[in-house]
């Protein structure tokens, strides 16, 4: 195999070269060569096609998501903002918290347990390259229809993987969702976040500086994982006769990642890195390139020290090659000794493969042949900027003429069946098949996990500082109307922080779309970045980054349009919180906010087959109001309970309320079929002891928000009017339908 | 009193159970697999987790680390060992603790607030508890179903060997529905559920837990 | 450079619900000969030249110490031709 060269670049500009196999355009090619005033080596060639990839460039979104920047409030909690690995967070006493949600979609289609473990693997490798200890994942999924055969291929690997990654890890999966719908069949959605904590003084960014800094790599060896594409280079422009190369897909080792854990906190710890980088997409290309972008840009790399797991790999291969557990590091001369001692006592690969420079060119050889010699900040920054076109689609106007009608009971008999339909749909049902495949438990701060409306994990032990996390999406809104569907998703995010008494601080989001190449999806996209960037700038809240998947459909059907939106806050107490439900009878129960009859995109439409209509028109300035209100009660011990209403309404936050602790309650509704089904957002039920009554009156008119006392708890049954759920049937109802679907 | 709590290359509760240790009264003293160097403590804990990922089998490999050495010796001469779902793991393998954990008969890994029965509260781990008492900590493992033979169930049973068991429904397909075993002196006991996560109400189901670290404490005093 | 394989199974009286679960999605999948299905672990171990009887011998003794749970598997060696 002959080496394609710099200097053989240079001497045969002419050399044909499959650049529209690896997914680069003729413009993009021609762009290339001007940047380096000659053709590109294979390797450079293979470095522009992965960093370039809509995955790796953001080409499609950046010119959308430049809004968060422009949009964004200012904050001086924000520590790190967009740009770098994960965003950062002061969340007081000295305490930093870095979070970010990625996506993991299309490798968990071909293979549910390796996609979606190391889709936990990578995210969890983005937070401790900040320098936090990972102390929480969670995981918001979508699938096809639940009784699907396919749903049944992948759901049960996912899961599965999702637990096996991060059990394994030691990270407590403290919340995420599982959401079921016939647009992602043939695309389901792997959304994976990771919050963790450091002091502020061990924030760590991504770049190489200083001239002579050394370059390491670190972690598990390189094999052909994930290299696709960039196989067309090696067998057909050298080897043709060769064995040809299939893509392999990536398999996680999480025991790797646990060990590379704990080195990398000790080297840390040590204070014996200038910068850090992990290999995840476009692997050393990407952590080559983006380190050296972020110093001067001189790094020189010697490719054959990268020690590997598959000697046959060529040196394209080995610089698109994405296996996991493997983090690159700048460290000064003076500190390579007990880096490499730390990393031998933890059984741990370490190599130093290259060296910062005062130049401006990332500069790798292979046996002392220059193979790439490039400008890094155009490999991982000056990327192409497409300003695809979007257009409405008719659909929207179309669909908004529907009327949404599904039937609303009024009897009690109808009543009682709409409650026990709603607990037993997919979508509504009781989790915990899913759940009780993941540790919650381990590093024992979990304060608050599934079922609860947020995630809670406590970060100090003696002041009891914790810190809160949701996601929430609802794609059935962002379908109607992607603008309101984003603020409704961001409001209900930071209202389920809320519930429990933390206070919104920042903000993550994972947008998942279908082909940018068409116009519609591209609208949905650009007014869905509009509605999130409006919306945290009127809620005051910082984007701290997140992650775009596109491509997500199957022929010309796109899925829902799903932006999950993850908010964390903080609570100065964990022991304060307030818990989603009661373990008393007495107590009085409130709803706040106003229900209307607007039954667009609410589960129960969805089940008559009813996907069209209006959604509601966010008003966050009530949704702050209300955070506002559910804070201060939390404060002032005001609440006993608070569950947030979101899918389902009513009905399954009643559900839910009353199967937590086994305490039933008695209810009384005004129109109770509408209130039982209705998703007007903005609501919450909270359960008070009556002393506290005046007290919270006073507060919601101080807050204008308007609130009715639905009824009180107690009791082994669920009574609303006249109709009566006993406990256990509607817990059976609820508890049956994952075991009967999955096993 | 000194208990030591052993960190493998990938366990993962060695720090919550160092922290049931004190808040049982106790100080935790951090071994590494590594040092065959038990440092002058009273009692061991092997904790939870994935030791070595798993691999080969759960704790095969962990039972070959220089920490084992001093370790063994020390528990057949009667120093209180304990050893937490992927420490039982390590004991099984290592012979201390008769009989092999396998893989759950429902082949899920499973997380779930477990109530168990402890039947034996001679051992020096059980002494805090009441014979036949019930209490709930957390379960959370793949591969935690006790296996052994006939003959090895006859002893156990006889003997009174069988320190928990679980109540109800049978989590994982242990025989006997065995939660945790004791060598024949009771000073090692091999527990698949995890006390250390169950120590306080704020982060776990119960305090029942704590029972597990007062009892050496105690144990140790006499 | 020559291979020995070892093979590790459970004993017979062991559950092996690995094995239960492969057996009955074989019928799902419209494959309907086995009456029963079994899982095990198979170790390839690479060694320089042909492999000596007492080489054997040695890693008969690791696949009892280390690659086998003698109280719950069997194993047998070979050399792979």
């Amino acid at each position: 195999m002959v080496l394609d060269t710099v200097a053989l670049a240079k001497a045969h500009p002419d050399t044909p070269q499959p650049f529209a196999e690896l997914g680069l355009k003729a413009d993009e090619y021609a762009s290339i060569k001007e940047i380096l005033g000659r053709r590109p080596t294979s390797s450079e060639l293979a470095m522009y096609s992965v960093m370039w990839s809509e995955h790796c460039s953001y080409k499609s979104s950046k010119i959308h998501l430049k809004q968060f920047g422009e949009k964004a409030v200012k904050s001086d909690a924000l520590l790190v903002g967009i740009g770098e690995n994960a965003g950062v967070v002061d969340v007081g006493q000295g305490y930093a918290v870095t979070f970010k949600i990625e996506s993991h979609n299309h490798p968990s289609f071909i293979e549910p347990y390796q996609g979606a473990a190391t889709g936990v693997g990578g995210i969890v490798r983005d937070i401790l390259t900040m320098g936090a200890r990972p102390i929480a994942i969670m995981d918001p999924l979508r699938f096809g229809p639940a009784d699907a055969e396919d749903t049944r291929r992948v759901l049960p690997g996912i899961i599965a993987g999702v637990g096996g990654y991060g059990n394994c890890l030691g990270l407590p999966n403290i919340g995420g969702e599982v959401v079921f719908d016939q647009s992602y069949l043939g695309n389901p959605l792997v959304n994976a976040l990771c919050v963790g904590v450091m002091k502020h003084s061990d924030i760590k960014l991504a770049k190489a500086a200083g001239a002579g800094n050394l370059v390491v790599l670190y972690g598990a060896k390189t094999g052909g994982d994930g290299i696709g594409g960039v196989s067309v280079l090696a067998s057909e422009t050298f080897d043709a006769k060769g064995p040809a190369k299939r893509p392999a897909v990536q398999v996680g080792d999480p025991f790797v990642e646990k060990v590379l854990i704990e080195c990398s906190l000790e080297i840390f710890a040590e204070d014996l890195v200038v910068g850090i980088q992990d290999l995840g997409g476009a692997g050393l290309s990407c952590a080559t390139s983006e380190l050296a972008s972020g110093g001067s840009g001189g790094m020189k790399v010697q490719l054959d020290k990268v020690p590997l797991r598959d000697p046959s790999l060529s040196p394209e291969e080995i610089l698109m090659s994405e296996s996991q557990e493997r983090m690159c590091a700048i460290v000064e001369p003076s500190k390579i000794e007990r880096f490499l001692e730390i990393c031998k006592k933890w059984d741990v690969t370490s190599t130093v493969i290259g060296e910062v420079t005062d130049g401006t060119h990332l500069e790798i050889t292979f046996n002392g042949e220059l193979i790439v010699d490039v400008p890094p900040r155009t490999v991982a920054h000056d990327g192409p900027v497409y300003n695809r076109p979007l257009a409405k689609p008719d659909y929207v106007d179309a669909v908004a003429k529907e009327v949404i009608n599904p039937p609303i009971p009024v009897t009690s008999a109808e009543i009682k069946n709409v409650v026990l339909t709603l607990a037993a749909t997919p979508n509504l049902a009781d989790k915990s098949w899913v759940t009780d495949q993941y540790d919650r438990y381990v590093q024992g701060n979990t304060i608050q996990s599934q079922p609860d409306d947020s995630g809670m994990v406590r970060i100090d032990e003696m002041t009891h500082l914790g810190v809160a996390v949701a996601t929430d999406a609802n794609a059935n809104w962002s379908y109607l109307n992607p603008y309101e569907g984003a603020k409704l998703a961001l409001a209900e995010a930071a209202r389920n922080i809320a519930t429990a008494g933390a206070k919104p601080l920042a903000v993550t989001n994972c947008l998942n779309f279908g082909s940018p190449e068409d116009p519609g999806v591209m609208w949905q996209f650009a007014e869905t970045v509009r509605g999130l960037a409006d919306g945290a700038f009127e809620m005051g809240l910082p984007i701290t980054g997140g992650n775009v998947s596109f491509y997500n459909q199957t022929g010309t059907t796109a899925i829902l349009p799903t932006p999950i939106i993850g908010v964390l806050g903080v609570i100065e107490d964990v022991r304060t919180r307030t818990p989603m439900s009661f373990t008393d009878a007495g107590l009085e129960l409130y709803l706040l906010g106003a229900t209307d009859e607007n039954l667009s995109g609410s589960e129960w439409a969805y089940l008559h087959g009813m996907r069209g209509g209006v959604a509601p028109t966010a008003d966050l300035a009530r949704e702050m109001r209300l955070i506002d209100l559910l804070v201060t009660a939390n404060q002032n011990k005001l609440f006993t309970a608070a569950h947030d209403l979101s899918q389902g309404g009513l009905a399954a936050t009643l559900t839910e309320m009353v199967l937590r602790h086994n305490v039933g309650a008695q209810v009384t509704l005004n129109n109770p079929g509408n209130s039982l089904v209705s998703e007007t957002p903005g609501r919450v039920v909270v359960a008070i002891a009556s002393d506290q009554a005046p007290s919270l009156l006073a507060l919601a008119g101080a807050k204008n928000i308007p609130l009715a006392k639905i009824g009180s708890t107690g009791g082994d049954a669920l009574i609303i009017n006249d109709c009566v759920i006993s406990l256990d049937e509607l817990r059976t109802a609820h508890t049956e339908t994952f075991k009967k679907l999955f096993g | 009193m000194k208990i030591g709590v052993v960190t493998f290359p990938g366990t993962l509760d060695d720090r919550d159970a160092a922290r049931a240790v004190r808040f049982a009264g106790g100080e935790a003293i951090a071994l590494w697999h590594d040092d065959a160097d038990l440092k002058g403590v009273d009692a061991v804990i092997l904790p939870g987790g994935f030791s070595y990922g798993d691999y080969l089998r759960c704790g095969a490999i962990s039972r070959f680390s220089p920490v084992m050495e001093p370790l063994i010796a020390a528990a057949k001469g009667g120093m209180p060992l304990l050893g937490i779902c992927n420490g039982f793991q390590v004991l099984a393998e290592a012979h201390l603790i008769p009989g092999a954990l396998t893989r759950n008969q429902h082949l899920h890994f499973l997380c779930t607030d477990q109530k168990i029965r402890i039947e034996n509260n001679t051992t020096a781990w059980t002494n805090s508890f009441t014979a036949g008492q019930e209490i709930v900590i957390p379960l959370k493992n793949g591969e935690g179903s006790y296996q052994c033979d006939d003959e090895t169930l006859k002893m156990l049973e006889g003997e009174g060997r069988i320190i928990a068991r679980y109540v109800g429904e049978n989590p994982n397909g242990s025989r006997n529905l065995i939660a945790g075993v004791s060598n024949e002196r009771g000073n090692i006991v091999g527990l698949m559920p995890h006390p250390e996560h169950a120590i306080d109400l704020l982060t776990g189901p119960t305090a029942d837990g704590l029972g597990f670290f007062t009892s050496v404490l105690k144990a140790m005093v006499k | 450079m020559a291979t020995i394989v070892v093979d590790v199974m459970l004993k017979p009286e062991i559950l092996d619900p690995q094995g239960k679960a492969v057996a009955a999605a074989l019928p799902r999948l419209g494959f309907t000969f086995a009456t029963d299905v079994r899982q095990g672990k198979r170790f390839e171990i690479t060694v320089e030249g042909e492999p000596t009887a007492a080489q054997l011998a040695e890693v008969e003794k690791a696949a009892e110490k280390l690659l086998s749970n003698p109280v719950i598997e069997n194993f047998t060696v070979r050399v792979d031709k």
